[in-house]
């Protein structure tokens, strides 16, 4: 990350040691003897987790996730208004009809990126990482990845990129990822 | 779409200030300050007002924050409104904004005389990173949210988008912070109130999502917000009930528009024109690709027609708009049409959207400096339109500098990511 922090800045971001989650568990807190101290009692603090573990289904998308583990990029195509999903639509989302799959060139441009420096909880540890919208020849809508190989000052728009395929799928939109071509 | 039978008013607000936690009090009486504030400025008590309300909507966004299902009702019971009416409205970022809508549908369809909206969310029951997490659910789980889910990386696509198609800078975009800060350092509600902050000091706050800084990005918080909406019937048994005159604010146009969950998906076709635009302005544009938000434009036309304005920058007296992020602000000034499509960078540097410019836009601070509890924040940007159009300015923040004199028309804008649904209000003096 680039440039010195103003002077300003420096007391907003304060320097201070993370915070997290793995505090002391506490059975018991004190009680006034007095009940109307209870109002100035601090608030008590409780944790609880909270996992799940979802059977998400890709129903009608499911072809593309096949396609990835096979190394092949498909997008979908309405038969009547021949409009082009780069990301695949079930439904054409102007005639309203059942879109055909097709499959996608394995090489096309960086439409717009950026690079994270921070994300949500899940992604935490892989950041840095660019996310690039990439735009097909022949084809109306863009498609979302990760673009490896390339830091923030090497992107550019127009930038030619290809797919590259995790060996091992896990079947999520991140089998491919493109790098520069 | 014909102009509503009947006229509505927004009659009175409360906010409870938004802060980065409040672990002193739950959702419920935190909703409850600023309804007791609202009910306090009307002059009418609760007892008296719950013989005349008809009911209320609930706003807040997210269930994953508190991990509690139905937190609607628990504020309707808590305010003491049960068993009147009640529903709520979910939107994203422009639930507030949807909500708002909602109670004025409720008043102007005639089904309600006099409506509550409400709206709340307590963000701090989870860690930042775990918040943003969760905020980003609000975006496509199948193709989008596994490959980054992250909403400041999806705004910052948008705004390199932006950048390369009319050549707007990161300096503009540093230049909406400095100005969103400055405002609020006037407004006891806002949160960060920095008079005198500069392009270097944004620029080198750290980097969130390039060309993204922590200051170019609105905060998560805990807060709410309440607005009271009524007929003239309303009025009438407003005025009756309480004990001192109050004013009026007339709703004057309402708009909505949406686009495609997945930036992906939105289409790269014509503008959407409004009054004094032609398609030659706009010859090699393709929109609204991912660089303008559609939904913004469809929805400022509609209120627009509504309230029947030509040249919003001229007729307007100040905005209210959703700035989660700088380049939001920007985008939205085109949307809106404030300028022309491209011309957003310039405005921000022409002065025209400071205080005491020709339109100035969040003069309160925005989501930028008072901060974002989503089913709150379209509600208190009605609040503070409210207050403005009033000029009570001085009464609740305690001090006149961001009263814009003679405030006759403003204009409120609420905006769910990634610009998928807007919703636009437009509030005039009565």
């Amino acid at each position: 990350m680039p440039k010195k922090m103003t002077k300003k800045i420096k007391e907003i971001e304060e320097v201070k040691m993370e915070e997290v989650l793995d505090g002391t568990v506490v059975y018991n807190v004190p009680f006034p003897k007095d009940l109307k101290d209870l109002d100035k009692l601090a608030p008590i603090i409780i944790k609880f987790p909270y996992h799940t573990d979802y059977i998400h289904s890709y129903g009608q998308d499911s072809p593309f996730f096949a396609g990835l583990t096979n190394k092949r990029l498909l997008g979908t195509e309405c038969p009547k208004c021949k409009y082009r999903y780069a990301t695949p639509k079930g439904h054409c989302m102007y005639c309203g009809t059942k879109a055909k799959w097709f499959e996608l060139p394995q090489v096309g441009r960086i439409h717009t990126w950026t690079t994270c420096y921070f994300g949500s909880e899940e992604f935490l540890p892989e950041c840095p990482y660019n996310l690039i919208l990439v735009e097909f020849e022949g084809v109306d809508t863009l498609f979302l990845s990760r673009l490896i190989g390339a830091e923030e000052k090497d992107i550019k728009i127009g930038m030619k990129v290809k797919a590259k395929f995790k060996r091992l799928s896990k079947f999520k939109p991140t089998d491919v990822y493109f790098v520069p071509a | 779409m014909q102009k509503p039978q009947r006229p509505v008013y927004m009659v009175s607000g409360g906010v409870s200030k938004f802060t980065k936690a409040r672990p002193d009090i739950t959702f419920q009486p935190m909703v409850k300050e600023a309804y007791d504030y609202a009910l306090q400025d009307l002059g009418i008590p609760h007892k008296k007002f719950f013989e005349i309300v008809d009911g209320s909507v609930a706003s807040y966004f997210s269930d994953h924050f508190q991990r509690q299902l139905m937190s609607g009702i628990m504020v309707q019971d808590y305010l003491g409104l049960c068993p009147k009416p009640s529903h709520r409205v979910e939107g994203g970022g422009a639930t507030g904004g949807l909500c708002f809508q909602e109670a004025w549908k409720s008043v102007a369809s005639g089904h309600m005389d006099i409506c509550v909206a409400y709206g709340f969310e307590t963000m701090s029951h989870v860690q930042t990173w775990k918040g943003n997490e969760f905020i980003a659910l609000a975006s496509d789980v199948s193709f989008d949210y596994p490959v980054g889910g992250f909403y400041s990386g999806y705004y910052a696509m948008m705004v390199v988008r932006h950048m390369h198609e009319f050549g707007t800078t990161v300096e503009q975009m540093a230049k909406v912070s400095i100005k969103n800060h400055k405002n609020a350092f006037w407004n006891p509600y806002a949160q960060k109130r920095i008079p005198d902050l500069t392009v270097e000091d944004v620029r080198s706050s750290p980097m969130v999502a390039y060309p993204l800084t922590r200051l170019d990005i609105c905060v998560m918080s805990d807060g709410a917000a309440v607005c009271i909406l009524a007929s003239d019937e309303g009025l009438k048994k407003l005025q009756k009930a309480s004990r001192q005159s109050f004013k009026p604010v007339k709703i004057t146009g309402i708009g909505r528009g949406t686009d495609a969950m997945r930036m992906a998906d939105r289409p790269h076709g014509e503008v959407i024109l409004i009054p004094r635009e032609k398609p030659s302005d706009y010859k090699k544009l393709k929109y609204p690709g991912v660089h303008s938000f559609r939904a913004g434009r469809t929805a400022g036309k509609m209120a627009y027609e509504m309230a029947g304005i030509l040249e919003p920058i001229e007729e307007l007296d100040f905005i209210e708009l959703h700035d989660a992020y700088t380049s939001s602000e920007i985008q939205t000034y085109e949307d809106l049409g404030l300028c022309k499509y491209g011309e957003g960078g310039p405005l921000v540097e022409s002065g025209k959207v400071e205080v005491g410019g020709q339109c100035p836009v969040n003069p309160s601070g925005g989501l930028i400096a008072c901060g974002h509890p989503v089913g709150a924040t379209g509600l208190m940007q009605a609040v503070f339109a409210h207050w403005q159009l009033q000029e009570t300015i001085n009464k609740h923040f305690g001090n006149g500098k961001l009263q814009i004199k003679n405030a006759k028309r403003g204009l409120i804008h609420s905006h769910a990511g990634t610009g998928t649904y807007v919703t636009v209000t437009i509030m005039e003096k009565v």
